[in-house]
Formats: C-alpha cells, sequence, structure tokens
C-alpha cells in the first residue's frame, strides 16, 4: 500500500467527532446478525472511557431500509429522523451518534437536503409537530459509532490486552478493511478519511498494530444492496459481488476482515457458507472462511473481553484460528453455552466450510 | 453442491489483461469495414433467425470485442446466411463475411 498517497488523501477528509455525551441509536438489523456488537460499544465507552452515553427506548426505525428500497418516500423518512431528532432533544443531548451506517447516511442526507432546502425542513418540522406534537433541535454533531472508537482508538490501545499481531510467527496480522457504502460514499466529507480511501478503520487497525490490505476490489460493494437481496431474483448479483470481494483479496492471504456497517460483515460472512455450498470454494486458510468483524467486536477482543460475550460464536465462519493467532485465552467448551449456563447446542458443520478446529 | 434457488451471477468484467482477443484481431482483418459499426442493432432488428430465436448478432460482436467468444461458440451457427443484415446495415458493413469470419475463427482458434 502506498500510504503516503492515501495519507495526502486522508489530510483532506478531517472531522469533527464529539468527544461526550452522545444519544445513542441502535440499528434495526445488527441485534439478529451480531448481537453482542453494539452492547461491546456501550460497555467500551461506559466501562472503559467513562463516557455519557445515553438510549431513548422509543426509539424506532429511521426507515432507511424501506427507503433505499423504494417503499418509503423521502417525506415519510424524513419525517421519521425529526422524530428520532425531537427524542433527542427532549432527552438532553446534542451529539447523534448512530449504530447503523444507512441510518448515517439517512441522517446526512437529510441534514444535507434542510441545509440547502429550508423551507423543506419548516414543512417537515410542521408534519412532525401535527403528528406527534413535537419539535426539535438538529444535533450540533452527528457521528457514526465507528467515528467514536476511531476517537478513541489510542485510549483503547494504551488499556490494550491483545494487540494484533501473530503470536505464532510475530508477524502483524494482516487485515482486509470494508467501509459501509453509505458512510462516505454519499457524502465523501462526512467520513474520516473521504470516499476513495477511508481511515476511520485504517486508523484502528494501525493503532492496534495490524497491517491494512490494499486489494483490487477494495471499495467494491459486499453485496448488501437492499434490492439485490431483497428479492429473490435479485440474490445471485448479492452473491457475486461478495464472490468478486473475496477472490480479489484472498492471494493476500487476508487473517480476518473488519467492518463498519450492519450489513456487510453480515454477508461477507454467510456469504461464505453459501459460496462453499453452492461451488464448494473457501478462501481462508486449511479450508476455514476468513473470519469477518464489526469494529466493536475488534475493539472488544483488543481489551480483553470473553469472545463468547462479544458474540463471536454466532459468526458463520469460525474464528477460533484467530483467537488463537491473537492469543485469546478462551474456553471452547463454553462456545455454545449461553449465558445463564443453557447448552445451546452445537450447529451442523457445513459441507465443505471448515468450522470446528479439531475436524 | 446446495441449491439455494439462486446462484451467483457471472462477473462480467471486461478484464482486457486476461480475456482472449484473437477472434476480434481476425476479424478485423478479414473484414475491415466492421470496424464502421456504430452498434445501432438495424441486423439484430432485421434478423431472420433472431425473430424465432436468442441469435443476436449485434450482442455477439460485442462480446467478441471484448474478447468474450462464449456465445458465438453456443449461437453462430444458427445464421442462416440470408443477408437481410447486410441490405439494413447504415454503413454497409459485409456482415456475411463477418459472420463466415467468426465461424473460420472459431474452427481455428
Amino acid at each position: 500500500m502506498n500510504i503516503q498517497g492515501k495519507r495526502n488523501i486522508w489530510k483532506d477528509y478531517q472531522k469533527e467527532i464529539a468527544t461526550d455525551r452522545y444519544f445513542y441509536v441502535r440499528s434495526c438489523v445488527r441485534q439478529n446478525f451480531f448481537p453482542g456488537s453494539e452492547k461491546a460499544f456501550l460497555r467500551i465507552l461506559k466501562e472503559e472511557l467513562s463516557r455519557d452515553v445515553y438510549e431513548n427506548a422509543s426509539h424506532t426505525t429511521c426507515s432507511g431500509i424501506g427507503y433505499h428500497s423504494d417503499v418509503v418516500p423521502f417525506e415519510t423518512a424524513m419525517t421519521m429522523v425529526a422524530r428520532q431528532f425531537a427524542l433527542m432533544t427532549e432527552s438532553g443531548y446534542e451529539n447523534f451518534t448512530t449504530s447503523c451506517i444507512t441510518s448515517f447516511g439517512l441522517y446526512s442526507e437529510i441534514l444535507e437536503t434542510w441545509h440547502h432546502f429550508p423551507e423543506v425542513e419548516e414543512r417537515i418540522r410542521e408534519h412532525l409537530l401535527r403528528a406527534t406534537g413535537r419539535t426539535f433541535k438538529k444535533p450540533a454533531n452527528l457521528s457514526h459509532a465507528s467515528d467514536v472508537i476511531f476517537k478513541f482508538r489510542k485510549e483503547i490501545a494504551e488499556k490494550a490486552k491483545h494487540r494484533l499481531i501473530n503470536r505464532k510467527t510475530g508477524n502483524p496480522l494482516k487485515v482486509v478493511e470494508h467501509i459501509g457504502c453509505h458512510y462516505s460514499k454519499m457524502f465523501p466529507s462526512k467520513g474520516v478519511g473521504g470516499a476513495e480511501y477511508p481511515y476511520v478503520l485504517v486508523g484502528m487497525i494501525e493503532e492496534w498494530g495490524g497491517e491494512v490490505i490494499d486489494y483490487p476490489e477494495r471499495r467494491h460493494c459486499c453485496g448488501f444492496g437492499f434490492r439485490q437481496y431483497l428479492v429473490k431474483a435479485n440474490r445471485g448479483y448479492s452473491l457475486a459481488c461478495s464472490k468478486k470481494k473475496f477472490e480479489s483479496m484472498a492471494p493476500y492471504k487476508p487473517d480476518f476482515i473488519l467492518t463498519n456497517c450492519p450489513g456487510c460483515p453480515m454477508f461477507l460472512d454467510r456469504w461464505q457458507y453459501a459460496l462453499s455450498e453452492m461451488e464448494g470454494i473457501t478462501y481462508g486458510e486449511n479450508g476455514f472462511g476468513i473470519p469477518v468483524l464489526t469494529y466493536e467486536e475488534l475493539a472488544g477482543l483488543v481489551l480483553g473481553y470473553d469472545p463468547w460475550d462479544l458474540g463471536l460464536q454466532v459468526h458463520q465462519v469460525t474464528v477460533d484460528p484467530l483467537l488463537d493467532k491473537l492469543g485469546v485465552d478462551y474456553d471452547p467448551s463454553a462456545k455454545f453455552t449461553g449465558k445463564n449456563g443453557i447448552d445451546l447446542g452445537k450447529p451442523e458443520p457445513p459441507t465443505f466450510l471448515k468450522f470446528y478446529q479439531n475436524e | 453442491m446446495k441449491d439455494f434457488g439462486y446462484q451467483a451471477h457471472r462477473d462480467n468484467t471486461i478484464d482486457f489483461e486476461k480475456n482472449d482477443f484473437r477472434i476480434a484481431r481476425f476479424l478485423l482483418e478479414r473484414e475491415p469495414s466492421l470496424n464502421l459499426c456504430i452498434g445501432c442493432g438495424s441486423c439484430t432488428g432485421t434478423c431472420s433467425t433472431g425473430h424465432f430465436t436468442e441469435f443476436n448478432i449485434r450482442k455477439i460482436h460485442t462480446l467478441i470485442k471484448r474478447g468474450d467468444t462464449e456465445m458465438a461458440r453456443k449461437q453462430i451457427r444458427q445464421c442462416m446466411f440470408c443477408g437481410k443484415c447486410q441490405l439494413i446495415c447504415p454503413r454497409g458493413i459485409n456482415l456475411r463475411n463477418v459472420i463466415l469470419g467468426i465461424n473460420r475463427a472459431l474452427e481455428k482458434i
């Protein structure tokens, strides 16, 4: 990777990220896909960094998934988002932090629309007032949760129990970073490092000791495009996008993939299973897949959290070989034991993709 | 292999480093008028074979120019050499010679 060229680009895309008092809004889908991630974010901010993070139980979907699937009109989406801003205002916060990349993209798009068309903002304020009796202030700072972890990457590095170094070889772990399309492809100035070479995940990887892989299809979509996977007839396009990325990154032998979007880890993880079952191909070492982590899961591992508390047992591509490389002390027998001690049952192993270490 | 009801779509990326352009070069040497093609699709619009089958000479030619010969291998023998495409072509391309050339090239390469 020509790092100097990237740094020249990154310095043009610096972004202000609030340092405390976050109004945090969750994603619609992440708690099902990777259930430990958002909890890990809250734990890191509250317990490790002693920051004030507030969640409002009345928060609903931002409707971004419906908007990007062409079933929710923009006017409706704007009113929904105005209601989220009203919840923030009522709670006494002004730094809005989203867990979801599509929410972040939609909030950015709406704030930009209101900036250029104040009459639209006025109309939406009227809609909201008439429908709910609420008023709102616009956020003083809008950030994605990965921006916040990026902001505190040095503090996390200081508390690190594990660095991204292969314990067996002593070499830095090779990491593929994948940014959600709605993070900065829509508004490059809203993302850390811009759209071509976003720095948000690269900064975390570098700070925690890993090495970033630059590969040809780095900025290609993961395949989570809503209209690709929602309609079964189009789902082959989604699979083809992921396959294109895997084939492009596999020759560089990455140790894992790091993502900051709800959909990317889901599809880069699950499609490895689907491709192995359909075509008999695997992309990792020794018949395993390439593990896929969210940035919260990685931060949690770096801070020494138990991998099963982070929800790593629900990944389709097993993360055990990565935990061994990192030197994480984990209990393999507790992998499929719930928090209440109940045995969750072992998943059936896939036909081709290696899932258990001792197979 | 399992069937989930969908498959990864074929990658249509045109890789100029990997694709085979020998047939495209052979055709241009044999029938230089092909350089005049503007891809209007009149040939396909008037094609008798194309009326009843999926044969599409405009598409076959476009794909050959990109180094993709799979469609040509599957379909080119469906042409009946009626020559209507040649009559309609606004650039006067000798299309029958082009199709003969594709046949010859596929035999050789």
